[in-house]
Protein backbone atom coordinates (compact mmCIF):
# COMPACT_ATOMS: atom_id res chain seq x y z
CA UNK A 1 0.00 0.00 0.00
CA UNK A 2 2.87 2.22 1.11
CA UNK A 3 4.74 1.52 -1.93
CA UNK A 4 1.83 2.17 -4.40
CA UNK A 5 1.54 5.71 -2.92
CA UNK A 6 4.77 6.88 -4.37
CA UNK A 7 2.88 7.05 -7.81
CA UNK A 8 0.87 9.56 -7.33
CA UNK A 9 2.64 11.81 -5.19
CA UNK A 10 5.50 11.97 -8.26
CA UNK A 11 2.90 13.16 -10.57
CA UNK A 12 1.51 15.48 -8.23
CA UNK A 13 5.64 16.69 -7.79
CA UNK A 14 5.23 16.74 -11.64
CA UNK A 15 2.07 18.65 -11.84
CA UNK A 16 3.26 21.29 -8.77
CA UNK A 17 6.20 22.08 -9.93
CA UNK A 18 5.67 24.19 -13.55
CA UNK A 19 2.62 25.80 -11.12
CA UNK A 20 5.79 26.54 -8.30
CA UNK A 21 7.74 28.22 -10.82
CA UNK A 22 4.72 30.50 -12.04
CA UNK A 23 4.25 31.58 -8.42
CA UNK A 24 7.90 32.20 -7.29
CA UNK A 25 8.13 34.15 -10.53
CA UNK A 26 5.51 36.54 -9.47
CA UNK A 27 7.42 37.24 -6.13
CA UNK A 28 10.51 38.36 -8.02
CA UNK A 29 11.21 41.44 -9.41
CA UNK A 30 12.35 42.16 -13.25
CA UNK A 31 15.75 42.31 -12.93
CA UNK A 32 16.31 39.53 -10.36
CA UNK A 33 14.52 37.08 -13.66
CA UNK A 34 16.59 38.95 -16.04
CA UNK A 35 19.97 38.97 -14.32
CA UNK A 36 20.09 34.74 -13.29
CA UNK A 37 18.65 31.55 -12.57
CA UNK A 38 17.26 31.68 -8.59
CA UNK A 39 15.51 28.75 -6.91
CA UNK A 40 13.44 30.92 -4.87
CA UNK A 41 12.52 34.53 -4.89
CA UNK A 42 15.80 36.74 -3.51
CA UNK A 43 14.78 40.00 -3.20
CA UNK A 44 10.60 39.39 -2.52
CA UNK A 45 8.63 41.53 -3.48
CA UNK A 46 4.71 42.39 -4.36
CA UNK A 47 5.20 45.26 -6.40
CA UNK A 48 3.80 42.72 -9.36
CA UNK A 49 0.53 42.25 -7.61
CA UNK A 50 0.38 45.89 -6.80
CA UNK A 51 0.44 46.48 -10.70
CA UNK A 52 -2.00 44.69 -11.56
CA UNK A 53 -4.64 45.45 -8.06
CA UNK A 54 -4.34 49.31 -9.10
CA UNK A 55 -4.64 49.27 -12.78
CA UNK A 56 -7.91 49.31 -13.97
CA UNK A 57 -6.85 47.28 -17.21
CA UNK A 58 -5.43 45.07 -15.39
CA UNK A 59 -8.25 44.36 -12.70
CA UNK A 60 -11.40 44.96 -14.82
CA UNK A 61 -9.69 42.05 -16.55
CA UNK A 62 -10.85 39.88 -13.96
CA UNK A 63 -14.06 41.08 -13.08
CA UNK A 64 -14.66 41.14 -17.16
CA UNK A 65 -13.61 37.22 -17.26
CA UNK A 66 -15.72 36.48 -13.95
CA UNK A 67 -18.73 38.40 -15.50
CA UNK A 68 -18.94 36.09 -18.93
CA UNK A 69 -18.08 32.94 -17.35
CA UNK A 70 -20.82 33.31 -14.36
CA UNK A 71 -23.43 34.70 -17.09
CA UNK A 72 -22.32 31.53 -18.86
CA UNK A 73 -23.09 28.89 -16.45
CA UNK A 74 -26.40 30.64 -15.26
CA UNK A 75 -27.34 30.27 -19.12
CA UNK A 76 -26.29 27.26 -19.41
CA UNK A 77 -27.42 24.97 -16.19
CA UNK A 78 -31.10 26.68 -17.08
CA UNK A 79 -31.48 25.74 -20.47
CA UNK A 80 -30.09 22.21 -19.84
CA UNK A 81 -31.96 21.11 -16.70
CA UNK A 82 -35.36 21.25 -18.89
CA UNK A 83 -34.06 19.54 -21.53
CA UNK A 84 -31.76 16.73 -20.14
CA UNK A 85 -35.30 16.06 -18.26
CA UNK A 86 -36.79 15.81 -21.50
CA UNK A 87 -34.08 13.52 -23.16
CA UNK A 88 -33.53 10.97 -19.92
CA UNK A 89 -37.50 10.83 -19.49
CA UNK A 90 -39.76 10.83 -22.57
CA UNK A 91 -39.21 9.28 -26.40
CA UNK A 92 -39.79 11.95 -29.01
CA UNK A 93 -39.46 12.34 -32.72
CA UNK A 94 -35.89 13.01 -33.38
CA UNK A 95 -34.25 12.62 -29.61
CA UNK A 96 -31.53 10.33 -30.77
CA UNK A 97 -30.17 12.38 -33.67
CA UNK A 98 -30.92 15.55 -31.64
CA UNK A 99 -28.57 14.49 -28.61
CA UNK A 100 -25.81 13.23 -31.06
CA UNK A 101 -26.13 16.83 -33.20
CA UNK A 102 -25.69 18.47 -29.72
CA UNK A 103 -22.64 16.94 -29.22
CA UNK A 104 -20.84 17.43 -31.96
CA UNK A 105 -21.03 20.89 -31.28
CA UNK A 106 -18.27 19.73 -28.89
CA UNK A 107 -16.32 18.73 -32.01
CA UNK A 108 -15.87 21.62 -33.54
CA UNK A 109 -12.40 23.56 -33.54
CA UNK A 110 -12.89 27.22 -31.90
CA UNK A 111 -10.70 28.46 -34.74
CA UNK A 112 -13.36 27.56 -37.24
CA UNK A 113 -15.67 29.62 -36.05
CA UNK A 114 -13.60 32.43 -34.42
CA UNK A 115 -14.09 34.76 -38.04
CA UNK A 116 -18.11 33.94 -38.28
CA UNK A 117 -18.45 34.44 -34.54
CA UNK A 118 -17.12 38.21 -34.42
CA UNK A 119 -19.65 38.73 -37.62
CA UNK A 120 -22.59 37.33 -35.93
CA UNK A 121 -22.43 39.20 -33.09
CA UNK A 122 -21.11 42.47 -34.88
CA UNK A 123 -24.37 42.11 -36.23
CA UNK A 124 -26.91 41.65 -33.60
CA UNK A 125 -25.06 44.44 -31.79
CA UNK A 126 -23.58 42.40 -29.19
CA UNK A 127 -20.02 43.15 -29.88
CA UNK A 128 -17.75 43.74 -26.63
CA UNK A 129 -20.13 42.83 -24.39
CA UNK A 130 -20.22 39.84 -21.47
CA UNK A 131 -23.46 38.20 -22.81
CA UNK A 132 -21.63 37.81 -26.60
CA UNK A 133 -18.81 35.82 -24.67
CA UNK A 134 -21.23 33.89 -22.55
CA UNK A 135 -23.67 33.16 -25.26
CA UNK A 136 -20.45 32.15 -27.57
CA UNK A 137 -19.54 29.76 -24.82
CA UNK A 138 -22.87 27.79 -24.91
CA UNK A 139 -21.97 26.46 -28.13
CA UNK A 140 -19.69 23.63 -26.41
CA UNK A 141 -20.90 24.19 -22.87
CA UNK A 142 -25.15 23.48 -23.32
CA UNK A 143 -24.22 20.10 -24.96
CA UNK A 144 -21.54 18.88 -22.02
CA UNK A 145 -24.22 20.16 -19.91
CA UNK A 146 -26.87 18.31 -21.51
CA UNK A 147 -24.75 15.64 -21.47
CA UNK A 148 -23.97 15.10 -17.45
CA UNK A 149 -27.32 16.18 -16.27
CA UNK A 150 -28.93 13.79 -18.28
CA UNK A 151 -26.89 10.94 -16.42
CA UNK A 152 -27.54 11.88 -13.41
CA UNK A 153 -31.47 12.30 -14.13
CA UNK A 154 -31.49 8.99 -15.24
CA UNK A 155 -29.93 7.26 -11.96
CA UNK A 156 -33.39 9.16 -10.47
CA UNK A 157 -36.05 6.39 -10.66
CA UNK A 158 -39.03 7.41 -12.58
CA UNK A 159 -41.56 6.83 -9.62
CA UNK A 160 -40.83 9.33 -7.69
CA UNK A 161 -42.06 11.79 -10.62
CA UNK A 162 -45.28 9.56 -10.80
CA UNK A 163 -45.79 9.63 -6.95
CA UNK A 164 -45.78 13.78 -6.99
CA UNK A 165 -47.90 13.75 -9.64
CA UNK A 166 -50.39 11.74 -7.91
CA UNK A 167 -49.89 13.95 -4.99
CA UNK A 168 -51.47 16.49 -6.88
CA UNK A 169 -47.76 18.30 -7.23
CA UNK A 170 -47.58 21.10 -10.60
CA UNK A 171 -44.63 20.00 -13.08
CA UNK A 172 -43.11 23.40 -12.51
CA UNK A 173 -43.33 22.79 -8.74
CA UNK A 174 -42.16 18.79 -9.25
CA UNK A 175 -39.35 19.87 -10.78
CA UNK A 176 -38.38 22.55 -8.96
CA UNK A 177 -39.08 21.41 -4.69
CA UNK A 178 -38.32 17.71 -5.46
CA UNK A 179 -36.26 17.07 -8.88
CA UNK A 180 -33.45 19.60 -8.82
CA UNK A 181 -33.28 19.02 -5.18
CA UNK A 182 -32.89 15.47 -5.69
CA UNK A 183 -29.74 15.67 -8.51
CA UNK A 184 -27.74 18.68 -6.80
CA UNK A 185 -24.95 16.89 -7.36
CA UNK A 186 -25.15 16.59 -10.83
CA UNK A 187 -25.97 20.06 -10.71
CA UNK A 188 -23.28 21.11 -9.13
CA UNK A 189 -20.96 18.87 -11.59
CA UNK A 190 -22.35 20.67 -14.72
CA UNK A 191 -21.89 24.32 -13.17
CA UNK A 192 -18.18 23.16 -12.42
CA UNK A 193 -17.44 21.92 -15.89
CA UNK A 194 -19.12 24.75 -17.57
CA UNK A 195 -17.52 26.90 -15.61
CA UNK A 196 -13.92 25.61 -15.85
CA UNK A 197 -14.38 25.32 -20.21
CA UNK A 198 -15.60 29.33 -20.13
CA UNK A 199 -12.74 30.21 -17.82
CA UNK A 200 -9.89 28.67 -19.84
CA UNK A 201 -11.42 29.18 -23.27
CA UNK A 202 -9.64 32.19 -24.99
CA UNK A 203 -9.87 32.14 -28.56
CA UNK A 204 -13.78 33.15 -28.86
CA UNK A 205 -13.50 35.06 -26.12
CA UNK A 206 -10.31 37.32 -27.09
CA UNK A 207 -12.10 37.34 -31.05
CA UNK A 208 -15.73 38.57 -29.40
CA UNK A 209 -13.79 41.68 -27.04
CA UNK A 210 -12.54 44.61 -28.02
CA UNK A 211 -12.45 47.11 -24.18
CA UNK A 212 -15.34 46.90 -22.63
CA UNK A 213 -15.73 43.49 -21.70
CA UNK A 214 -11.88 41.63 -22.34
CA UNK A 215 -10.77 38.67 -20.41
CA UNK A 216 -8.29 38.54 -18.43
CA UNK A 217 -6.09 36.37 -20.19
CA UNK A 218 -6.36 38.76 -23.40
CA UNK A 219 -4.46 41.40 -21.43
CA UNK A 220 -1.84 38.82 -20.72
CA UNK A 221 -1.43 38.56 -24.04
CA UNK A 222 -1.42 42.43 -24.89
CA UNK A 223 0.69 43.17 -21.88
CA UNK A 224 3.30 40.51 -22.73
CA UNK A 225 3.88 41.96 -26.65
CA UNK A 226 3.58 45.44 -26.24
CA UNK A 227 5.44 45.98 -22.63
CA UNK A 228 8.21 43.52 -23.53
CA UNK A 229 9.80 41.28 -21.15
CA UNK A 230 8.03 42.16 -18.14
CA UNK A 231 7.92 38.24 -16.65
CA UNK A 232 7.28 39.03 -13.41
CA UNK A 233 4.44 40.84 -13.86
CA UNK A 234 3.13 37.86 -16.67
CA UNK A 235 3.58 35.53 -13.70
CA UNK A 236 1.58 37.89 -10.98
CA UNK A 237 -1.09 37.65 -13.71
CA UNK A 238 -0.93 34.30 -14.81
CA UNK A 239 -0.93 33.24 -10.36
CA UNK A 240 -3.73 35.15 -9.93
CA UNK A 241 -5.94 33.50 -13.11
CA UNK A 242 -5.62 29.93 -11.00
CA UNK A 243 -7.40 30.79 -7.73
CA UNK A 244 -11.10 30.77 -9.03
CA UNK A 245 -10.47 27.27 -10.40
CA UNK A 246 -9.01 26.36 -7.26
CA UNK A 247 -11.44 27.76 -5.12
CA UNK A 248 -14.71 26.05 -7.19
CA UNK A 249 -12.90 22.81 -7.39
CA UNK A 250 -12.33 22.90 -4.27
CA UNK A 251 -16.57 23.42 -3.48
CA UNK A 252 -17.25 19.99 -5.83
CA UNK A 253 -14.51 18.09 -4.46
CA UNK A 254 -16.47 15.15 -2.90
CA UNK A 255 -18.38 15.88 -6.40
CA UNK A 256 -15.77 14.80 -8.46
CA UNK A 257 -15.08 11.30 -8.88
CA UNK A 258 -18.67 10.15 -7.18
CA UNK A 259 -20.20 12.46 -9.77
CA UNK A 260 -18.55 10.90 -12.91
CA UNK A 261 -19.61 7.36 -11.24
CA UNK A 262 -23.07 8.00 -10.75
CA UNK A 263 -23.13 9.93 -13.88
CA UNK A 264 -22.27 7.74 -16.55
CA UNK A 265 -20.47 4.48 -15.59
CA UNK B 1 -39.08 2.71 -20.44
CA UNK B 2 -39.19 5.78 -21.20
CA UNK B 3 -42.93 6.88 -22.78
CA UNK B 4 -43.24 8.75 -25.97
CA UNK B 5 -43.97 12.40 -25.69
CA UNK B 6 -44.01 15.05 -28.23
CA UNK B 7 -44.71 17.40 -25.88
CA UNK B 8 -41.36 16.74 -24.55
CA UNK B 9 -39.57 19.28 -27.83
CA UNK B 10 -40.91 22.05 -25.62
CA UNK B 11 -38.09 21.59 -22.92
CA UNK B 12 -35.73 20.96 -25.57
CA UNK B 13 -36.60 24.40 -27.75
CA UNK B 14 -34.46 26.38 -25.12
CA UNK B 15 -31.23 24.79 -26.04
CA UNK B 16 -31.90 24.14 -29.38
CA UNK B 17 -32.43 27.60 -29.95
CA UNK B 18 -29.17 28.78 -28.75
CA UNK B 19 -27.04 25.84 -29.63
CA UNK B 20 -28.45 26.56 -33.48
CA UNK B 21 -27.94 30.20 -33.09
CA UNK B 22 -24.27 29.85 -32.45
CA UNK B 23 -23.82 26.80 -34.68
CA UNK B 24 -25.90 26.73 -38.03
CA UNK B 25 -25.47 30.91 -38.69
CA UNK B 26 -21.45 30.84 -38.54
CA UNK B 27 -21.80 27.39 -40.03
CA UNK B 28 -23.52 28.51 -42.94
CA UNK B 29 -21.48 31.74 -43.28
CA UNK B 30 -18.58 29.33 -43.52
CA UNK B 31 -20.15 27.58 -45.88
CA UNK B 32 -20.65 30.42 -48.30
CA UNK B 33 -17.25 31.62 -47.88
CA UNK B 34 -15.80 28.26 -48.90
CA UNK B 35 -17.62 28.48 -52.37
CA UNK B 36 -16.83 32.03 -53.53
CA UNK B 37 -13.88 34.33 -54.18
CA UNK B 38 -13.39 37.58 -52.90
CA UNK B 39 -11.19 40.81 -53.64
CA UNK B 40 -12.57 42.67 -50.49
CA UNK B 41 -15.20 45.31 -50.69
CA UNK B 42 -17.84 42.60 -49.90
CA UNK B 43 -17.76 41.64 -53.70
CA UNK B 44 -17.80 38.20 -53.98
CA UNK B 45 -17.46 35.84 -56.78
CA UNK B 46 -19.33 32.06 -57.11
CA UNK B 47 -16.37 29.93 -57.35
CA UNK B 48 -17.85 26.09 -56.60
CA UNK B 49 -15.55 23.81 -54.95
CA UNK B 50 -11.73 25.08 -56.20
CA UNK B 51 -11.01 25.74 -52.55
CA UNK B 52 -11.90 22.39 -51.31
CA UNK B 53 -9.13 21.33 -54.22
CA UNK B 54 -7.34 23.68 -53.92
CA UNK B 55 -6.60 22.41 -50.17
CA UNK B 56 -7.34 18.65 -50.38
CA UNK B 57 -3.91 18.54 -52.96
CA UNK B 58 -1.88 21.41 -51.27
CA UNK B 59 1.28 19.95 -49.40
CA UNK B 60 1.18 22.30 -46.48
CA UNK B 61 -2.05 21.47 -45.37
CA UNK B 62 -0.98 17.63 -45.63
CA UNK B 63 2.10 18.44 -43.53
CA UNK B 64 -0.54 20.43 -41.08
CA UNK B 65 -2.97 17.39 -41.06
CA UNK B 66 -0.34 14.71 -40.96
CA UNK B 67 1.57 16.85 -37.54
CA UNK B 68 -2.09 17.14 -36.01
CA UNK B 69 -2.43 13.32 -36.31
CA UNK B 70 1.30 12.52 -34.83
CA UNK B 71 0.01 15.27 -31.85
CA UNK B 72 -2.79 13.50 -30.68
CA UNK B 73 -1.42 9.77 -31.50
CA UNK B 74 1.86 10.65 -29.30
CA UNK B 75 -1.02 12.00 -26.64
CA UNK B 76 -3.00 9.48 -26.27
CA UNK B 77 -0.66 6.89 -26.23
CA UNK B 78 1.20 8.36 -23.23
CA UNK B 79 -2.29 10.12 -21.48
CA UNK B 80 -4.20 6.75 -21.41
CA UNK B 81 -2.06 4.23 -19.70
CA UNK B 82 -0.71 6.51 -17.60
CA UNK B 83 -4.05 7.82 -16.54
CA UNK B 84 -4.65 4.42 -15.51
CA UNK B 85 -1.79 3.74 -13.73
CA UNK B 86 -2.15 6.74 -11.86
CA UNK B 87 -5.79 6.16 -11.13
CA UNK B 88 -4.92 2.16 -10.31
CA UNK B 89 -2.49 3.78 -7.75
CA UNK B 90 -4.70 5.58 -5.96
CA UNK B 91 -6.20 5.43 -2.50
CA UNK B 92 -10.08 4.56 -2.72
CA UNK B 93 -10.80 6.56 0.93
CA UNK B 94 -9.17 8.72 3.71
CA UNK B 95 -8.14 12.19 4.16
CA UNK B 96 -5.87 12.19 1.27
CA UNK B 97 -8.80 11.27 -1.70
CA UNK B 98 -9.87 15.14 -1.97
CA UNK B 99 -6.65 16.28 -1.85
CA UNK B 100 -5.12 14.30 -4.89
CA UNK B 101 -8.15 15.13 -6.69
CA UNK B 102 -8.02 18.62 -6.20
CA UNK B 103 -4.29 19.29 -6.78
CA UNK B 104 -4.62 16.79 -9.98
CA UNK B 105 -7.26 18.53 -11.31
CA UNK B 106 -5.73 22.14 -11.00
CA UNK B 107 -3.93 21.88 -14.48
CA UNK B 108 -7.21 21.76 -15.84
CA UNK B 109 -8.95 24.99 -14.45
CA UNK B 110 -5.70 27.09 -15.55
CA UNK B 111 -6.78 29.04 -18.79
CA UNK B 112 -5.09 27.97 -21.53
CA UNK B 113 -3.12 30.68 -22.14
CA UNK B 114 -1.95 30.99 -19.02
CA UNK B 115 -1.07 27.34 -19.60
CA UNK B 116 1.55 28.21 -22.48
CA UNK B 117 3.04 31.23 -21.03
CA UNK B 118 3.91 29.20 -17.60
CA UNK B 119 5.21 26.83 -19.66
CA UNK B 120 7.24 29.10 -21.63
CA UNK B 121 8.64 30.60 -18.29
CA UNK B 122 9.02 26.99 -17.01
CA UNK B 123 11.70 26.51 -19.90
CA UNK B 124 13.47 29.31 -20.78
CA UNK B 125 16.95 28.04 -21.61
CA UNK B 126 18.96 29.98 -18.84
CA UNK B 127 16.33 31.30 -16.47
CA UNK B 128 13.43 28.89 -16.72
CA UNK B 129 13.43 25.88 -14.44
CA UNK B 130 13.13 23.10 -16.76
CA UNK B 131 15.43 24.87 -19.19
CA UNK B 132 18.46 25.60 -16.50
CA UNK B 133 18.00 22.00 -15.09
CA UNK B 134 18.49 20.68 -18.76
CA UNK B 135 21.10 22.77 -19.94
CA UNK B 136 23.06 23.61 -16.70
CA UNK B 137 22.47 20.67 -14.68
CA UNK B 138 22.41 17.97 -17.25
CA UNK B 139 24.46 19.39 -19.86
CA UNK B 140 21.71 18.74 -22.31
CA UNK B 141 21.57 21.40 -25.16
CA UNK B 142 17.83 22.55 -25.07
CA UNK B 143 16.44 25.15 -26.78
CA UNK B 144 13.11 24.59 -28.03
CA UNK B 145 13.14 28.18 -30.06
CA UNK B 146 16.07 26.48 -32.23
CA UNK B 147 15.45 22.64 -31.80
CA UNK B 148 12.37 21.48 -33.35
CA UNK B 149 12.63 18.01 -31.77
CA UNK B 150 12.96 19.79 -27.94
CA UNK B 151 9.85 22.01 -29.44
CA UNK B 152 7.87 18.91 -29.91
CA UNK B 153 8.81 16.85 -26.43
CA UNK B 154 7.89 20.37 -24.64
CA UNK B 155 4.60 20.28 -26.40
CA UNK B 156 3.80 16.99 -25.74
CA UNK B 157 4.42 17.34 -22.29
CA UNK B 158 2.98 20.28 -21.88
CA UNK B 159 0.05 18.36 -23.06
CA UNK B 160 0.32 15.64 -20.81
CA UNK B 161 1.02 17.54 -17.68
CA UNK B 162 -2.49 19.48 -18.81
CA UNK B 163 -4.19 16.79 -19.57
CA UNK B 164 -3.60 13.72 -18.01
CA UNK B 165 -5.72 14.31 -14.79
CA UNK B 166 -9.38 14.16 -17.27
CA UNK B 167 -8.10 10.38 -17.93
CA UNK B 168 -7.03 9.97 -14.04
CA UNK B 169 -11.12 11.42 -12.89
CA UNK B 170 -12.97 9.15 -15.31
CA UNK B 171 -10.43 5.99 -14.24
CA UNK B 172 -10.71 7.08 -11.03
CA UNK B 173 -14.57 7.10 -11.09
CA UNK B 174 -15.15 4.26 -12.73
CA UNK B 175 -12.37 2.49 -10.44
CA UNK B 176 -14.29 3.43 -7.18
CA UNK B 177 -17.84 2.41 -8.31
CA UNK B 178 -17.03 -1.05 -8.73
CA UNK B 179 -17.97 -3.54 -5.20
CA UNK B 180 -16.06 -4.46 -2.76
CA UNK B 181 -17.47 -7.93 -3.00
CA UNK B 182 -15.43 -8.45 -6.93
CA UNK B 183 -12.61 -7.84 -4.73
CA UNK B 184 -12.83 -10.46 -2.08
CA UNK B 185 -14.59 -12.57 -4.80
CA UNK B 186 -11.13 -12.78 -6.96
CA UNK B 187 -9.15 -12.99 -3.51
CA UNK B 188 -10.82 -16.54 -2.90
CA UNK B 189 -10.09 -17.57 -6.88
CA UNK B 190 -6.24 -16.56 -6.32
CA UNK B 191 -6.55 -14.27 -9.29
CA UNK B 192 -3.22 -12.21 -10.01
CA UNK B 193 -3.36 -8.56 -10.29
CA UNK B 194 -2.99 -8.52 -14.17
CA UNK B 195 -6.65 -10.82 -13.81
CA UNK B 196 -7.75 -8.49 -11.98
CA UNK B 197 -7.32 -5.85 -13.80
CA UNK B 198 -7.88 -7.25 -16.85
CA UNK B 199 -11.39 -8.73 -15.79
CA UNK B 200 -12.97 -6.83 -13.10
CA UNK B 201 -11.28 -3.39 -13.01
CA UNK B 202 -10.83 -2.46 -16.82
CA UNK B 203 -14.43 -3.84 -18.22
CA UNK B 204 -15.82 -1.20 -15.22
CA UNK B 205 -13.86 1.05 -16.51
CA UNK B 206 -14.41 0.79 -20.04
CA UNK B 207 -17.63 3.56 -20.33
CA UNK B 208 -15.49 6.52 -18.76
CA UNK B 209 -12.07 5.38 -20.67
CA UNK B 210 -14.88 5.80 -23.91
CA UNK B 211 -15.76 9.63 -22.87
CA UNK B 212 -11.76 10.03 -21.89
CA UNK B 213 -10.45 9.07 -24.75
CA UNK B 214 -13.41 10.60 -27.18
CA UNK B 215 -12.54 14.32 -24.78
CA UNK B 216 -8.95 13.80 -25.04
CA UNK B 217 -9.63 13.03 -29.07
CA UNK B 218 -11.94 16.04 -29.89
CA UNK B 219 -9.60 18.43 -27.86
CA UNK B 220 -6.33 17.61 -28.58
CA UNK B 221 -7.34 17.57 -32.23
CA UNK B 222 -8.34 21.28 -31.93
CA UNK B 223 -6.01 22.71 -29.84
CA UNK B 224 -5.00 26.12 -30.89
CA UNK B 225 -4.15 28.19 -27.70
CA UNK B 226 -1.20 26.28 -25.50
CA UNK B 227 0.84 25.94 -28.72
CA UNK B 228 0.20 28.96 -30.05
CA UNK B 229 1.68 30.75 -26.99
CA UNK B 230 4.78 28.43 -26.15
CA UNK B 231 6.30 27.84 -29.67
CA UNK B 232 3.96 29.78 -32.15
CA UNK B 233 4.25 26.75 -34.60
CA UNK B 234 7.82 27.18 -35.08
CA UNK B 235 10.59 26.99 -35.11
CA UNK B 236 9.73 27.22 -38.59
CA UNK B 237 7.01 25.28 -39.25
CA UNK B 238 7.23 22.09 -36.95
CA UNK B 239 4.77 22.47 -34.78
CA UNK B 240 2.24 24.19 -36.73
CA UNK B 241 -0.78 22.06 -35.85
CA UNK B 242 -4.21 22.46 -37.86
CA UNK B 243 -6.15 24.87 -35.86
CA UNK B 244 -2.70 26.92 -36.06
CA UNK B 245 -2.49 26.95 -39.80
CA UNK B 246 -5.78 27.65 -40.09
CA UNK B 247 -5.59 30.94 -38.28
CA UNK B 248 -2.59 31.82 -40.08
CA UNK B 249 -4.57 31.32 -43.10
CA UNK B 250 -7.96 32.62 -42.12
CA UNK B 251 -6.70 36.45 -39.90
CA UNK B 252 -3.32 36.43 -41.07
CA UNK B 253 -3.44 36.33 -45.19
CA UNK B 254 -7.25 37.14 -44.90
CA UNK B 255 -7.74 34.14 -47.32
CA UNK B 256 -11.34 33.61 -46.31
CA UNK B 257 -12.14 31.16 -49.12
CA UNK B 258 -9.44 28.30 -48.52
CA UNK B 259 -9.83 28.77 -44.94
CA UNK B 260 -13.25 28.24 -44.96
CA UNK B 261 -13.07 25.47 -47.15
CA UNK B 262 -10.17 24.01 -44.73
CA UNK B 263 -11.91 24.40 -41.91
CA UNK B 264 -15.17 22.18 -43.38
CA UNK B 265 -12.80 19.60 -44.60
CA UNK B 266 -11.15 19.92 -40.72
CA UNK B 267 -14.53 19.72 -38.69
CA UNK B 268 -15.48 16.81 -41.40
CA UNK B 269 -12.19 14.61 -40.68
CA UNK B 270 -12.81 15.32 -36.88
CA UNK B 271 -16.12 14.12 -36.84
CA UNK B 272 -15.28 11.18 -38.85
CA UNK B 273 -12.85 9.87 -36.20
CA UNK B 274 -14.95 10.83 -33.51
CA UNK B 275 -17.47 8.56 -35.04
CA UNK B 276 -15.01 5.84 -35.79
CA UNK B 277 -13.43 5.58 -32.21
CA UNK B 278 -17.20 5.95 -30.72
CA UNK B 279 -18.26 2.70 -32.72
CA UNK B 280 -15.33 0.67 -32.27
CA UNK B 281 -15.76 1.50 -28.45
CA UNK B 282 -19.12 0.48 -28.02
CA UNK B 283 -19.21 -2.29 -31.11
CA UNK B 284 -19.06 -5.19 -28.06
CA UNK B 285 -21.88 -3.74 -26.24
CA UNK B 286 -24.05 -3.78 -28.86
CA UNK B 287 -23.01 -7.87 -29.41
Amino acid sequence: MQKRSIVPIVYILFLMLPIYWLVAMSFKTTNEILSGFSLFPQTFTLDNYATIFTDPSWYWGYINSIAYVSINTVISIAVALPAAYAFSRYRFLGDKQLFFWLLTNRMAPAAVFALPFFQLYSAVELFDTHLAVALAHCLFNIPLAVWILEGFMGGIPKELDETAFVDGYSFPRFFATIFIPSIKAGVGVAAFFCFMFSWVELLLAKTLTAVAAKPIAATMTKTASSAGYELGLLAAAGTLTIIPGAIVIWFVRNYIAKGFAMGRV
Amino acid sequence: MKTENQKAWFFVLPVLALVAFNALIPMMTVVNYSVQETFGDNVFFWQGLDWFQQILRSDRFHAALGRQFLFTFLILIIEVPLGIAIALSMPRKGFWVPVCLVLMALPMLIPWNVVGAMWNIFTLPDIGLLGYFLNHVLGINYDMTQDPVAAWVTIVTMDVWHWTSLVVLLSYAGLVSIPDAYYQAAKIDGASNWAVFRFIQLPKMKTVLTIAILLRFMDSFNIYTEPFVLTGGGPGNSTTLLSIDLVKIALGQFDLGPAAAMSLIYFAITLLVSWLFYTLMTKDDLN
